[in-house]
């Protein structure tokens, strides 16, 4: 991998003058997750528009993790996150409370700190007023991401469904319904309140994205928006093992953003079947052996593949609960001199591979209901990419696939999920063979001014893995640091 | 009291591609190597972290330090450190027979799980101090002076600093067993014609055999090789046919290098248990290894042929199942030379040599030749010696699951020091 020397070079002191001197990026240490760490490093400040039903629900989970909740900025020291209900927000003049509240916090904002913005979608307003200031939170928190430094990332939240104290209420009211459509890229479309199949519970479908934006584990997600539904989910027994006792396919495992999603579910209680190519077998298996996994050597573009993969999940575990098809590769060339195969092998791989997959994976006696699909789609597959026509072909498919099938209404029936997470620069082997202005371009062009890494694309893949976050559905997540890409 | 004998079954294996000497593997010990087939195995199986019940396996060139090589190499793998091992010799079939030890422990009750393989490298050879110079520098360290010491010493002799290398020849006739199998090939009659026919079958089998992903679970890709590396999908009759004898003299040079195995470097693994071990984990058995038998030969002051023991060993082992050779679907016989196949099953067709040496009524029978190593052999995919017997039992395990239960399947591999051992393997 090639390193980065200019993000190294930030941290020294004489590199940190001449950064602060002639105005360059600056790119932070994010704080990542690691097991034991508290979801908070500080103080929160919560509060909101109205009774601001969300952060009362947000101010208690923070208090029962024992962290300090503040009602505003504090006039010294540092806070780690702010959260922001404004889901009564009624018209635009409404949204001052929203600059009251998160303006002067932003200057006590530590290192790595969060800003949640809370609303209701814009599409179910019931007034043209409301629907325009709802849909402005989105601006603002964009903004706000660009604004912050540090390490700091800002995200909308959207949250469809009736709200009450303790809980949203299954089913919601008909009129917060989420009209259907194609999912926009860059939302997390959720499921529009049926009371579907699996999943049910006592859970709060906010606390699983709360307690994946204000983590670590969200350290390069930035400058998005979060659309949670009002389906009901279950809370997993403990929240450091959420996959505890599932059972997760992960494609393409053997090294780069697959290897650190294998790493990432079953350090979070997953058991998981790594699957490679042959030819990669012995990375596989090390693999698999690190994580007490199994390794299943298949090319997922072979017939059976996805048969071998549901037998293999079936006899050797009691069944599957998540399938991540993460399996891609990259043929790069200008469209003007691409070939039949470069082009066919892309599209078979990162595509077609993964609908003839699902036959046997989404089939009787495959995928449990409840269980949940990710997909990885790609910011090329958003943005387009020079050179890369075929990939950005099999990854524009796949943000295609997950709308359809998270609309599906038998896949709804039996409450499986299906997601994508959109990767943006992110620092492996395959980036590190990029041309060097290309990688430092890609690498500097967002929010966060830096590559990701492939855990921070994992910890995402693991948060759309969980049963108590099954109230997100449709969602192409980007995780970019705010890039300028497709944004 | 014992319980009654259990079945052992033989739930699969993994090996790593073999490597021609001196190739892929040039500088990997064969404590490498095994550490690497096995952690392949547990990766396939889910078993990191697991305490099975035994590992068995050997090496037939191996080094002084390495006494212990399999209980390092478990100790190096992924499995728990809690699992015992130990390590067998018996040349070229001490895969096999470590894959019968295991399989007796299972049957027994003994244990319930357990792995059997081998491992060899042909590249990173023992090299030992000559034999003059050795007992020298054992005298001198037995010294009780300085001047003892010296006394010692000073009988050393430049010829004496040689090193020696271990050598592919009988300790008690001198000759290779190359040579050895150029006298069993002439008397048999065995032609050049017939060696390259076999040799070619053996690469074309084995090469479609890769072509159908058939070693697609019963592989890991070990140092960049993802194949067998003397494996020739481009050979022909014509270039056999053209290669020069590499042993025999005469008429009787008939054995080429295209119809012997080339020294090889590899290791392989099986993974045995009992049927209740392998329902408690979800591992469905392939097959079911029942019975086995080992024959000697004397090739030093009898008449028979070094690798000839396999002939005395199959219809032992056959006469105790009550079973013909036309009761089996597949074949497997260790292809050491071509000749070494082609005077085994000669052999057996023979009224006198049946009659004479075997006790029979008359021939023993016949090996339907489309039944014969029907996915290539040790000619193709390379012999390292302690390897081949994980190979070819893994490799059937998974060809008679394929045909289904009951289906069965003969092993036979022959061994320096005239010996044989042949097994049964029934399809689960």
């Amino acid at each position: 991998m090639a390193s980065d020397v200019y993000g190294q070079l930030v941290h020294t002191s004489l590199g940190r003058q001449v950064v602060t001197g002639l105005g360059l990026p600056n790119p932070a240490t994010l704080r990542r997750y690691e097991p034991g760490d508290p979801l908070l490093p500080g103080a929160a400040v919560v509060g909101g528009l109205g009774t601001a039903p969300l952060a009362d629900r947000v101010g208690g989970l923070l208090r029962r993790l024992g962290i300090e909740v503040l009602d505003k900025a504090p006039d010294e020291g540092r806070i780690a996150a702010v959260v922001a209900d404004l889901t009564e927000v009624e018209e635009p003049a409404d949204l001052e409370t929203l600059r009251a509240l998160v303006g002067p916090a932003l200057r006590r904002l530590g290192p790595s700190g969060r800003v949640v913005v809370l609303g209701r979608p814009p599409e179910t307003a019931s007034s043209w007023a409301q629907a325009a200031a709802r849909r402005a939170l989105e601006g603002v928190t964009r903004s706000v991401g660009k604004e912050l430094r540090d390490g700091a990332t800002a995200t909308l939240v959207l949250v469809a469904g009736g709200l009450v104290a303790g809980g949203l209420v299954t089913g919601g009211i008909s009129a917060e319904r989420t009209i259907g459509g194609d999912p926009t890229v860059g939302d997390l479309v959720t499921d529009d309140g049926d009371d579907d199949g699996g999943a049910d519970g006592d859970g709060d479908p906010v606390e699983a994205i709360l307690r994946f934006l204000l983590s670590g584990r969200s350290a390069f997600v930035d400058g998005q928006v979060v659309r949670v539904g009002a389906r009901s989910v279950s809370r997993p027994a403990d929240w450091s093992a959420p996959l505890a006792g599932r059972v997760a396919v992960v494609t393409g495992a053997a090294r780069g953003i697959g290897a650190a999603v294998t790493r990432v579910l079953a350090r979070d209680g997953a058991t998981v079947v790594a699957v490679d190519v042959p030819g990669a077998g012995d990375a596989l298996a090390r693999m698999a052996n690190e994580v007490r996994g199994s390794a299943l050597q298949v090319d997922v573009t072979s017939p059976d593949a996805g048969a071998r993969i549901v037998e293999h999940a079936r006899t050797r575990h009691g069944g599957l609960d998540v399938v991540v098809h993460n399996a891609g590769i990259t043929r790069d060339k200008l469209l003007a001199n691409m070939d039949p195969d470069r082009w066919g092998s892309v599209v078979d791989v990162n595509l077609g591979a993964i609908l003839r997959m699902n036959e046997a994976i989404l089939d009787e006696g495959g995928l449990r209901p409840g269980g949940h699909v990710v997909l990885v789609a790609s910011i090329a597959g958003i943005a387009g990419n020079r050179g890369q026509t075929n990939y950005a072909a099999s990854k524009a498919g796949v943000i295609g696939l997950v709308g359809a099938m998270a609309a599906d209404e038998g896949l709804r029936a039996r409450g499986i999920t299906v997601n994508a997470v959109a990767p943006g620069f992110i620092e492996t082997e395959m980036t590190a063979r990029m041309p060097l202005a290309t990688r430092e371009a890609g690498r500097r062009l967002s929010s966060l001014a830096q590559g990701g890494l492939p855990r921070d694309v994992a910890e995402t893949v693991a948060w759309l893995s969980q049963d108590a976050n099954a109230a997100v559905t449709g969602a192409v997540v980007r995780v970019c640091g705010q890039s300028l890409l497709g944004a | 009291m014992g319980a009654a004998p259990r079945r052992a079954a033989i739930l699969g294996g993994n090996r790593i591609p073999f490597a021609r000497q001196n190739g892929a593997y040039a500088d990997a010990s064969e404590e490498d190597m095994l550490t690497a087939a096995l952690d392949g195995l547990v990766a396939r199986f889910g078993l990191a972290g697991e305490r099975l019940g035994e590992v068995v396996a050997g090496a037939v060139v191996k080094h002084s330090r390495d006494l212990n090589l399999t209980r390092e190499s478990v100790l190096g793998s992924a499995l728990a450190a809690t699992t015992p091992a130990y390590d067998v010799s018996q040349a070229c079939a001490t895969g096999l027979e470590a894959t019968v030890l295991v399989a007796n422990k299972i049957a027994l009750g003994q244990v319930e799980s357990g792995v059997a393989g081998g491992v060899d490298s042909a590249s990173d050879a023992p090299i030992t101090v000559s034999e003059d110079l050795r007992r020298i520098l054992l005298t001198a360290s037995r010294a009780r002076s300085a001047g003892e010491r010296m006394r010692a010493l000073l009988g050393l002799r430049p010829r004496q600093l040689v090193p020696a290398v271990p050598r592919n020849a009988e300790p008690r006739t001198g000759l290779s067993m190359g040579e050895h199998m150029a006298i069993t090939a002439a008397r048999w009659g065995i032609t050049r014609e017939a060696q390259d026919e076999l040799a070619l079958a053996s690469h074309r089998s084995l090469a479609a055999a890769y072509d159908r992903g058939f070693f697609d679970d019963l592989m890991t890709p070990y140092l960049g090789l993802t194949r067998d590396e003397n494996l020739r999908t481009d050979t022909s009759l014509e270039r056999l046919a053209a290669l020069r004898p590499a042993f025999g003299r005469g008429e009787g040079a008939t054995i080429t290098a295209g119809t012997s195995t080339p020294l090889t470097d590899g290791a392989s693994t099986v993974l045995l248990a009992s049927d209740a071990w392998a329902a408690e984990r979800g591992l469905p058995p392939l097959a079911y290894l029942v019975d086995a038998e080992t024959a000697a030969v004397d090739y030093v002051h009898g008449d028979e042929g070094l690798l000839m023991a396999p002939a005395y060993a199959v219809p032992r082992l056959l006469s105790r199942a009550g079973l013909a050779l036309e009761d089996f679907d597949l074949v497997e016989i260790h292809e050491a030379f071509a000749a070494t196949v082609l005077a085994t099953l000669k052999a057996w067709e023979d009224e006198r040599f049946c009659v004479e040496r075997l006790g029979l009524d008359g021939p023993f029978g016949t090996v339907d030749r489309s039944l014969l190593n029907v996915n290539g052999s040790s000619l193709a995919a390379g012999h390292p010696f302690a390897a081949t017997g994980g190979r070819i039992v893994t490799s059937l395990a998974k060809m008679l699951h394929e045909k289904g239960p009951g289906s069965r399947g003969l092993v036979s591999i022959c061994a320096a020091g005239g010996q044989g051992v042949v097994a049964i393997l029934e399809g689960a």
